[in-house]
């Protein structure tokens, strides 16, 4: 089981003192966080894909490249990669580039992105969302499998005798995750190719991923890529801990109430109850974390969102040390036991990164 | 016949018509209540319903949560589901500043694009004079057209007098207007019934390939026990683009 942080890396005021970091900072303290992410033992660093104020992560690759330099385990990967807006020529090579100076520690996760300018940005009509995903991604899957494509669809100008560049690490391409909050296409997408799914649950009632999942779930399966417990879950949550409960909510609930997405909405006890967000003891964390099992059924990959809504950089590390130290040695021995032999414990890792293990 | 706003779903006779009102009165009594029971009772007296009436009132912060989170409260979801899987809906609201209220759009916001298309709806409105009597017609019924609703042609305002003495009473003045409404209602509720969600739709050789279900789309997807209504096949997806 893989356990990670995934970043929205935006640029928000603390509540608590008004400062605004500036876009500068906010990336250093990404690259911080990320850092941290290894030290403490962690897995994973993803990062999102933004192309509007107040988020600065527009190039995730270029960051990743820097975290790999600085890392030695750490597998970096995305949440998400637009695959409506971005060339798929481009993001083949990019990650393909990206994989040979990490060494193989490297996967992404594909999503159509929540912000609607940035398809017309891009030259995207967002009426084509569910469309540009699938041809966009049918022509990344090829491009990283056949050395030479030609190519005709019905959104990107044709190509013909193209070969992407550099060929994916010792030939095998990047794992792919799908994300969704909504749609099943994706999901059925996900399935179709034996690709991982990931579900950001962690702004909506369980029910709806539940259904999602089961899906995924299902249809994997139908297509033949094993069992339906054998398919490729990832899961989001959404954490704040302090060593007593209370001090977490009371530190956390300015935070909370003045987030970016949920703020001014519903209130924390609400939220709390009703999504992964659970804020208060460790012990705490590791007992809703656990009940996804219960609820999703065996998965791969847990992130969980820690640096957002204008936390500062030392306090998240902080809350790194809690999740490194008192939580994730708890999951990854309860998660454990109980896992079929013959359910995967992670997504696969590159063939490069598996030789480091050994 | 059962107005409790509570009413258990699970004790529903799946024969009889689904009547779902949907009231957005903000007082505690409301006229725009009143107005709902009237024309609850009103169709009730033509066929065998299950009622249920939604009271926006009582979901005023679950909606404004909704709005602002993206995600219903149990509640919420609960009236949403009501809502779209009614055979027939009631709608009635206050009239604020020339229009339906806030509250009353801010619910059927959150009511997924294509939940009521065909669904027969009878629309009412109340208000402080008559002069406000044709929102029915300028604000309800292009909402709801917007929803690929089936709107009744005969809607009903009442306006404050038209509780007491100073009614308008040509035609039967508010009780004959609720009188010819439920009539009608109920009439097209039993033309329409069982067919919620293809009336007024064009026959299947002129729907778009995209709108056609994956169950008629591709049959042995939907033969090998597959919940096909749940999911296009994805040789489907990549076939249109085609």
């Amino acid at each position: 089981m893989e356990f990670g942080i995934f970043t929205v890396g935006d640029v928000t005021a603390d509540p608590t003192t008004g400062r605004t970091p500036s876009e500068h900072e906010r990336i250093e303290a990404m690259v911080a966080i990320a850092r941290k992410a290894e030290e403490v033992g962690l897995d994973v660093f993803a990062t999102g894909e933004h192309h509007n104020p107040p988020f600065v992560p527009s190039s995730p690759t270029t960051m990743l490249g820097y975290i790999a330099a600085r890392t030695e385990r750490l597998v970096l990967s995305t949440s998400t990669t637009l695959i409506t807006t971005n060339d798929p020529v481009k993001i083949a090579e990019d990650f393909a580039m990206l994989q040979h100076l990490a060494g193989g520690r490297v996967d992404l996760m594909m999503g159509r992105g929540n912000t609607g300018p940035v398809y017309p940005w891009f030259g995207k009509d967002i009426r084509e969302g569910i469309p540009l995903a699938v041809e966009n991604y049918a022509l990344l899957h090829r491009l990283w499998r056949q050395d030479v494509v030609d190519w005709t669809g019905k959104f990107r100008t044709p190509l013909q005798g193209f070969t992407s560049t550099p060929r994916p690490l010792d030939g095998v391409p990047p794992f792919v995750w799908h994300g969704s909050i909504r749609s099943p296409e994706i999901a059925e997408q996900a399935a179709y190719y034996g690709d991982g799914f990931f579900a950001n649950n962690i702004f909506w009632p369980k029910g709806h991923f539940q259904k999602l999942i089961e899906l995924y779930r299902r249809r994997y399966a139908h297509y033949g890529h094993g069992t339906p417990e054998q398919a490729i879950v990832g899961l989001g949550g959404q954490v704040f801990m302090r060593a007593r409960s209370q001090d977490a909510v009371r530190e956390f609930r300015p935070y909370f109430d003045n987030a970016p997405v949920y703020g001014h909405g519903p209130s924390l006890e609400e939220f709390t109850e009703q999504t992964p967000l659970t804020v208060g003891s460790p012990q705490e964390v590791i007992e809703k974390t656990l009940s996804f099992r219960e609820t999703f059924g065996h998965y791969q990959r847990q992130l969980f969102l820690m640096d957002h809504a204008g936390l500062p950089l030392k306090t998240v590390l902080e809350q790194l040390d809690l999740l490194g130290e008192e939580v994730v040695p708890v999951l990854r021995k309860e998660f454990a036991s109980g896992r079929p032999a013959d359910v995967p414990d992670g997504p696969p890792a590159h063939p490069a990164v598996e030789r480091t293990r050994t | 016949m059962n107005t409790d706003a509570d009413t258990d779903t699970d004790t529903r006779d799946v024969n009889r018509t689904r009547l779902v009102a949907v009231t957005a009165g903000v007082g505690k009594p409301s006229s725009t209540r009143l107005l709902t029971d009237r024309l609850v009772a009103g169709v009730s007296e033509h066929l065998d319903a299950d009622v249920r009436v939604v009271e926006l009132r009582d979901l005023a912060m679950d909606i404004a949560g909704n709005v602002v989170s993206g995600w219903p409260s149990q509640a919420l979801r609960e009236a949403l589901e009501a809502v779209s899987d009614a055979d027939g809906l009631i709608v009635a609201t206050p009239v604020f500043a020339g229009s339906y209220s806030g509250l009353f759009k801010s619910f059927f916001d959150l009511v997924e694009p294509d939940a009521l298309t065909g669904t027969p709806v009878l629309l009412a409105a109340t208000g402080g004079t008559a002069r406000h009597s044709l929102v029915v017609e300028h604000a309800l019924r292009p909402l709801f057209s917007y929803l690929h609703a089936l709107t009744l042609p005969t809607a009903v305002f009442a306006a404050t007098d038209d509780w007491g003495a100073g009614a308008d009473t040509h035609a039967g003045g508010l009780p004959g207007r609720v009188a010819r409404a439920s009539r009608e209602f109920a009439q097209l509720l039993g033309r329409t019934r069982g067919t919620t969600g293809t009336v007024g739709v064009a026959p299947a050789a002129t729907v778009p390939a995209a709108t056609v279900p994956p169950a008629r789309a591709e049959g042995g997807e939907a033969a090998d026990g597959e919940a096909a209504d749940e999911v296009v096949p994805f040789a489907r997806l990549l076939a249109d683009l085609a």
